[in-house]
């Protein structure tokens, strides 16, 4: 199992460098120099050649791009982000708590989406090819066809303007969490409950759960104690998948209900060109989901040890 | 089309002929439509799809309005039979908004999926028939690319290049040519080693050739399931991107773009809302239904 864990994290630098290398990659694609875009228009020519070479200087672009690699994997090294473009503050002060209110909504997503893809997941395999399985099915079908943004707009419509449920917009509180948690973990249950139920009937079909059954035991016994389990591996192999899509998804969703995380920022950066917030952001998000992968995998070869790494 | 120098033509013609080694869509394309036709779900998606498709074609046709018309005399007004789904904050007409909006799904599914393709299958050939250091290169670039979660990898491209209708296609575009590229790779490798192909090497085919003529077609089915795969999510991330402000911007009748300020409208015009968001829906709807019904159709494995 160490030797496993060592290897896997191993595995895990390569592409952590490779995320560094295509977010400093991401500053040298720019088709417009920010140096230049600064002082164009405002001083005079040799003035600004100046000024612009001092600015250069000061942030190390005037040396040869292996050298600025180094120096921006440093200074990402040293939790230094770089600072606002528009603010010119330091980044890591901007992104950091709302880096921990996405990491909030993810997770309550998550919780969502696994209790309803779960249980229908289950409800569907057990009762396989009744109205119970059909009406799950169907329901799955039309949640990865809706659009998440438009699904949040609907539950704000139903539970904030009809039902005045809930706010509208996100006042900071618990309240706020639940339509943009609801939105996100409903959509995402739909592929879990595809996966557990495909699982879950092919667990059902083999011949050790006919044995438990022919005992006598309860089917809740049955099912709970001794198919579910064998069924929850094959969702901890796409659960890495299913947290970067609710990663991902979050950057939307966090825009429908101004839910104050990194997903709004990134958006309104990109408006801003403030390049470093939405550098920074895609650093932080890439590093993180990375993380939870590796996680995952020791989780996953620990839950089964039958797999090791290929 | 002889790609190769020193061919060895009638033999080679023969093995090329899809009906002597085993063609993708058994039967050919008419009779895989034929099947689509009787599948249930083929039926129905196909259905939405040929809708879209007659809408963004005659669209100018069919619409009772012109879609960026202005007519603040007649905003916001509620489905009735002059404008049956209503009109926007500018008193634009959104059944012909709506209308219109095919265009730019029709724009994403073919522009998008088409970069994705021809990107992810260059990349894929290149891995597999490139030397090994190619390979590693490659096949270590898209590791790299998969370690981004979607979106943010559409973040990415959308930052570079600005945001915009054209970059929105691109971004989706490259963000689903990694999948695409493994695909290839794995799918051109297990058929490498195939007895045919090895036929085709015997009779002098160069790399080239048995490359593009040979292990291409025979590796059309999973590329086309997987590219049915991929259209849905092009329409959906494309579509997002609009609502961000990302991609389509406002004036044009793009499905994402008009919901921009649906929010607004929640409390009085649900029907604002409502348009482009079912038209969305129902679009996607089709697309993955359609896609079902084609896996089924040309995955013998997964025929039930």
């Amino acid at each position: 199992m160490t030797a496993y864990i060592a290897r896997r994290l191993a595995m895990t630098i390569p592409v952590l460098f490779g995320i560094l290398f295509v977010t400093f990659l991401m500053k040298a694609l720019i088709p417009t120099d920010a140096v230049l875009a600064l002082y164009s228009g405002t001083v005079s020519e040799d003035k600004a050649a100046e000024a612009i070479a001092a600015i250069r200087a000061k942030y190390d672009l005037d040396k040869p791009w292996y050298h600025q690699f180094v120096l921006y994997v440093g200074d990402v090294a040293r939790g230094d982000l770089g600072e606002s473009v528009r603010t010119r503050q330091p980044v890591i002060d901007e992104i950091g708590y709302r880096y921990v209110n996405t990491m909030i909504l993810t997770l309550a997503s998550l919780v969502v989406a696994l209790i309803v893809g779960l249980s229908t997941g289950i409800a569907s395999a057990y009762w396989k090819g009744t109205w119970i399985d059909e009406v799950a099915m169907g329901i799955g079908l039309l949640g990865i066809s809706m659009p998440a943004f438009f699904f949040g707009l609907i539950l704000i419509f139903f539970f904030s303007v009809q039902l005045r449920w809930l706010p509208v917009m996100n006042a900071g509180d618990w309240k706020g969490l639940i339509l943009p948690a609801l939105t996100l973990g409903l959509i995402e249950a739909a592929p879990i409950s595809r996966i557990t139920r495909a699982s879950m009937i092919e667990v059902l079909s083999q011949d050790y759960v006919k044995a438990i059954r022919a005992k006598g035991l309860p089917e809740s016994h049955v099912v709970f104690r001794h198919a579910l389990p064998n069924a929850l591996l094959s969702i901890l192999t796409i659960l890495g998948l299913l947290i970067g899509g609710l990663l991902g998804g979050a950057f939307i969703i966090e825009v429908v209900f101004g839910w104050r995380g990194i997903g709004e920022l990134a958006v309104k950066a990109i408006g801003w060109r403030d390049f470093t917030i939405t550098q920074a952001i895609i650093l932080v998000s890439a590093t993180t989901y990375v993380m939870i992968n590796l996680v995952i995998d020791i989780l996953y070869a620990w839950a089964d040890p039958r797999i090791k790494l290929g | 089309m002889n790609l190769d120098a020193n061919p060895a033509p009638a033999a080679l013609a023969a093995y090329d002929d899809p009906g002597i080694v085993a063609g993708p869509p058994r039967g050919g394309f008419r009779a895989m439509l034929r099947r689509l036709w009787r599948h249930r779900s083929g039926k129905i998606g196909g259905g939405l799809v040929l809708l879209i498709i007659f809408c963004a074609i005659f669209a100018p046709w069919i619409a009772p309005y012109d879609p960026l018309k202005l007519a603040m005399l007649d905003r916001l007004q509620p489905p009735s039979l002059a404008h049956p789904f209503g009109t926007d904050e500018l008193g634009r007409d959104l059944l012909s908004r709506v209308i219109y909006g095919t265009r730019y799904m029709i724009l994403v599914s073919v522009v998008s999926t088409g970069i994705a393709a021809t990107g992810g299958i260059f990349l894929g050939l290149l891995a597999a028939a490139g030397g090994r250091w190619t390979d590693l290169l490659v096949m270590r670039l898209v590791d790299i690319m998969l370690a981004f979660p979607y979106i943010l990898l559409l973040l990415a491209v959308i930052a570079i290049l600005g945001p915009s209708l054209i970059t929105a296609l691109v971004a989706v575009g490259i963000a689903a040519m990694p999948g695409f590229a493994r695909l290839v790779r794995g799918e051109t490798l297990s058929v490498r080693e195939s007895e045919y192909v090895e036929a085709m090497r015997v009779l002098g085919a160069g790399t080239l050739r048995i490359t593009f003529r040979t292990i291409l077609p025979n590796i059309a089915s999973p590329l086309i399931i997987y590219a049915s795969y991929t259209m849905p999510l092009a329409v959906l991330s494309a579509a997002a991107l609009s609502f961000l402000g990302l991609g389509a911007q406002p004036p044009l009748p793009e499905w994402g773009a008009m919901l921009v300020q649906s929010r607004s409208f929640l409390r009085t015009s649900t029907w604002v809302v409502a348009a482009p968001g079912f038209a969305i829906f129902f679009a996607i709807i089709g697309l993955n239904l359609l896609g079902n019904a084609l896996r089924d159709v040309l995955d013998p494995k997964a025929r039930t």
